[in-house]
């Protein structure tokens, strides 16, 4: 049990963080909103999911990668994918030319479901793909890159560069994907209508659960050594190399992992927004995603959340009153948070903590700074 | 009296070249289990790329490192460490972020996969090692303090604590005591007579007083070759040596 | 016909290509606006365009070529602002220099919407720049296409003379190889980056300017070349010249025989994809450096 508290919820300070998160998302803003703004909410709440792997993978493993949105999008098609189907039943569409399939493949003549489309009939498959299809995907990835050592700078731009793809693919096939528009007009999950305010409160705590599981999933593993491993790989990865570690295989297991925490949000997305489109995969959302995490501080898990509230909160507010302006802002938010808040929300709540500890009378000593070791230590002569 | 298969390191007609620089030239050397050898030569003579071939940070053009009887050109990195290779490099290379300890522990041999990281349970035995090490290298009182904030001379301790955790046959150290005190020379000449009873030691230096008190054997080398090889003193008498490097 | 679409952006690609490499290649800084410093090129070509058109008519035929000039400059100049502003403080953080310059790129393209809004423009251009040479009855060749692509040939032979041959070449090259020693023999580093990222950011400036006579200009122009313009950079080994002309060469010719045959996107998804998978199996690029770092 003591363990548990200590690895999983990050002993005393842990939990009151996590505890407040909770408190948060799941009592005081479904009590002070509408349903509609809370529907904007868990839009949020989908992103944040994006944000949290990059502090696993960015944060702590120091990899970069500017094309989360792909995995976001390929738990958000893979979820549109099993509505849409279910949306387009033989009988709903029994006025399109050819029936039983998804109105956009109809408006492009296309007579029969495409052969990848048809296993997302089955509602186990979908959600097996889900988490399966972004981890297989990153793994390929990792290892062509990883393996051969690029890293950085280039295996940023790369990422860039398969989101464009990615995106640009799915803009490009509009019989078999939806193209442009994506898809949409999203109705029943297993019968169940998605749409419906009561619907819209459940999906909204569904997805809330799911992000502290990955919160919580995210502690545990940081916990361990492989925590550890990651700190040292991030600042000295030849080094670790040297010390015995075949650093490429923790590097494709973050950025795995990372992909389906942004898989899981892709899926959210979709049930809470209905609908997907290639405008969440490319170059703008992905580098999006990532100043989520830089706002929030990108070593914490935690401030990862708040970060993407934060800014799509501002983002919204800007862009309906002072749209030229939320641009100029977006751009001073990148160059800011690099230049002036490296470690974000997570840095200045830190130390404003300190300053109040330092300010009141009672000296709290759980709060330990690091001992210079040359005053511990008395060198003879010199 | 021994073969080539007894040695712990026999490294002959090593040779790499970068865009027909040769740093190293048909270079051989033999290093016996428990021996003290050091390397010493002039800047650019190549001593420090033969550590880098025999550790696998460079890849070598030609020749053959054989550790054990065993060929390691061309293994990667991790996996010479794990045959039982140590490297502590020039400039101390510990993880500023993480503490003595953890430092420590990161070195530790078993549970270094991905899934051995995940289940790594740090275990009685595992701790006891630990403090064990850190003794050894004398930083025992020092657990707790992040590496950032450790002194120079300290840091290489601790980077070679690092390697000690390792267990390795051999320990391959460059320029140990670069940046210490006399005291800690002193204390880091101990160091290596009390880690020597149990491996071979490579050593690179260029503090002649240091390389006397330790050496078992000294090695020359003079523009990526060989060039003399010998006892300190054998050596120190070298007239080849003394026009190259030594001076006089 | 084909061939010479192809022919011009391969121009276009190496202006911005060289430009990139001059700043990633020797300054290993990652300059994510680097479009935007094309597309300010190109606005002030528009600029020179109205101006002479409302004030000056009589100089219509002539201003092109100085208004490339300026275009140069004014780039020049203000990546010598950026420099000094912000990148010289993230140069061992080329991480952050990524984000960093990507919020530069954010907010130049607004300011370019701001001022000279959201559709595209083209400058007038002049007449000797317009219709082509007709060789034979089949053979038809842009005038526009051969300036462009002689404009590029000769900058960078003009850069790699500046480079190989001139005093400050030799210092900006002195300065990437070996920072310390440089600045002990007394070349004053922070001038020598401030002066690289400069010239970098001029010749995306020209680029930009070229990129007027065979195309419109929009807030979002720069985004367009950006992704192909790195991966020209790192897929040429991004310390070769010769391996830049020769990756944006291969690059613009690749994609424009790929639209040939498949649908716009499609081809330009090809021709990526062919490129990122080239890049996997060899890493550093066509002519990677082979120089011990």
């Amino acid at each position: 049990m003591k363990k548990v508290y200590k690895h999983l919820l990050g002993g005393t300070e842990g939990t009151i963080g996590l505890a407040a998160l909770l408190i948060l998302l799941a009592i005081i803003l479904p009590a002070s909103m509408d349903i509609f703004r809370l529907n904007l909410v868990g839009k949020y709440i989908s992103y944040s999911f994006v944000a949290v792997g990059l502090v696993m993978l960015w944060g702590n493993a120091g990899v970069l990668s500017l094309g989360q949105g792909i995995f976001f999008g390929l738990g958000g098609y893979c979820m549109a994918m099993f509505l849409k189907l279910e949306a387009s039943d033989p009988i709903s569409t029994k006025i399109q030319s050819t029936p039983g399939i998804p109105d956009f493949m109809d408006w492009n003549q296309i007579t029969h479901l495409p052969a990848f489309w048809v296993p997302f009939r089955s509602f186990p498959f979908a959600m097996a793909a889900i988490l399966v299809l972004p981890a297989l995907l990153a793994y390929v990835l990792g290892n062509a890159m990883f393996k051969r050592r690029v890293g950085g700078v280039y295996f940023a731009v790369i990422t860039q560069a398969v989101a464009l793809i990615v995106s640009l693919g799915i803009d490009g096939n509009q019989g078999y994907t939806g193209g442009r528009n994506g898809i949409t007009d999203l109705r029943t999950l297993l019968g169940w209508d998605i749409r419906t305010t009561s619907a819209q409160y459940i999906l909204y705590y569904v997805a809330v659960a799911l992000l502290i599981g990955c919160i919580l999933i995210g502690r545990m593993v940081l916990s361990t050594r492989m925590g550890r491993v990651l700190l040292a790989m991030r600042d000295r990865e030849d080094r670790l190399r040297f010390s015995g570690y075949n650093v490429a295989n923790f590097k494709i297991f973050v950025f795995s992992l990372a992909a389906m925490m942004s898989s899981i949000g892709g899926a959210m997305f979709v049930l809470q927004v209905g609908f997907i489109s290639p405008s969440l995969v490319g170059i703008v959302p992905s580098i999006e995603m990532v100043i989520f995490a830089a706002v929030g501080g990108k070593m914490s898990l935690l401030g990862a959340v708040y970060g993407t509230l934060v800014v799509n909160t501002a983002k919204s507010l800007f862009s309906e009153s002072f749209p030229q302006l939320w641009l100029f802002l977006m751009g001073g938010l990148f160059i800011a948070v690099v230049m002036l808040f490296p470690d974000g929300l997570a840095g200045i709540y830190t130390t404003v903590r300190r300053w109040v500890i330092r300010a009141s009378k009672t000296r709290r000593p759980k709060v330990s700074q690091p001992v210079v070791a040359a005053e511990l230590v008395n060198v003879e002569g010199d | 009296m021994s073969s080539n298969s007894d040695y712990l390191l026999s490294i002959e007609d090593l040779t790499v070249s970068f865009d027909g620089f040769k740093a190293v030239d048909s270079l051989n050397l033999y290093v016996d289990r428990n021996e003290l050898r050091v390397i010493i030569g002039p800047n650019g003579a190549g001593k420090t790329t033969v550590l880098d071939l025999i550790c696998g940070k460079t890849k070598a053009t030609g020749g053959s490192i054989k550790f054990k009887g065993r060929e390691m050109l061309g293994l990667q990195e991790h996996k010479i460490v794990h045959a039982g290779i140590g490297r502590k490099f020039q400039t101390p290379s510990i993880y500023e972020n993480l503490t003595v300890f953890e430092n420590l522990e990161i070195s530790y041999p078993s549970g270094q996969s991905v899934f051995g990281c995940l289940g790594f349970r740090r275990t009685p035995a595992v701790i006891e090692r630990i403090e064990s090490v850190a003794k050894t290298v004398f930083l025992q009182d020092l657990l707790q303090v992040e590496g950032a904030f450790l002194s120079h001379g300290q840091k290489q301790w601790l980077e070679i604590g690092m390697l000690l955790m390792q267990d390795p046959e051999l320990l391959m150290l460059d320029e140990p005591v670069a940046g210490m005190s006399q005291p800690e020379r002193e204390q880091t000449v101990e160091l290596l007579k009390r880690i020597c009873e149990k491996r071979g030691i490579l050593v690179i230096e260029h503090d002649m007083d240091f390389v006397e008190k330790i050496a078992h054997r000294v090695t020359v080398l003079h523009l990526g070759k060989f060039l003399a090889e010998g006892s300190m003193e054998a050596i120190r008498n070298n007239p080849k040596v003394q026009e190259v490097y030594l001076g006089h | 016909m084909q061939g010479f679409a192809g022919l011009s952006l391969f121009s276009v690609l190496l202006l911005m290509a060289l430009g990139l490499a001059i700043i990633f290649g020797q300054m290993g800084v990652v300059n994510l606006a680097h479009g935007e410093f094309m597309a300010l090129g190109a606005y002030v070509v528009y600029l020179c365009s109205q101006i002479v058109q409302d004030h000056l008519p009589s100089l219509q035929p002539y201003y092109f070529v100085v208004a490339i000039v300026i275009a140069f400059f004014v780039a020049g100049i203000f990546g010598m602002f950026v420099e000094w502003s912000m990148i010289r403080f993230l140069y061992r953080r080329p991480l952050d220099t990524l984000l960093a310059t990507w919020g530069l790129s954010l907010i130049m393209q607004q300011a370019f919407r701001s001022i000279f809004g959201a559709r595209e423009v083209t400058p007038t251009l002049p007449e000797w720049l317009m219709g082509s040479f007709k060789p034979s009855e089949s053979i038809d060749i842009p005038i526009n296409g051969v300036f462009v692509m002689g404009l590029s040939l000769l900058l960078t032979a003009g850069l790699a003379l500046f480079i190989f041959k001139s005093r400050t070449g030799l210092r900006i090259r002195a300065t990437v190889q070996n920072r310390q020693m440089s600045g002990a023999v007394g070349i004053n580093t922070g001038l020598v980056d401030r002066f690289t990222f400069a010239l970098g950011c001029g010749i995306a400036g020209v680029a930009g300017a070229a990129f007027t006579t065979i195309g419109s200009t929009g807030p979002d122009s720069g985004q367009r070349y950006i992704v192909d313009t790195f991966l020209v950079v790192v897929f040429g080994g991004s310390a070769s010249m010769l391996g830049t002309i020769a990756s944006a060469f291969t690059i613009a010719q690749g994609q424009s025989i790929s639209e040939f045959f498949l649908e716009g996107t499609m081809g330009k998804v090809m021709t990526l994809t062919a490129i990122v998978v080239i890049l996997m199996l060899r890493p550093k690029g066509l002519f990677p450096s082979k120089v011990r770092v």
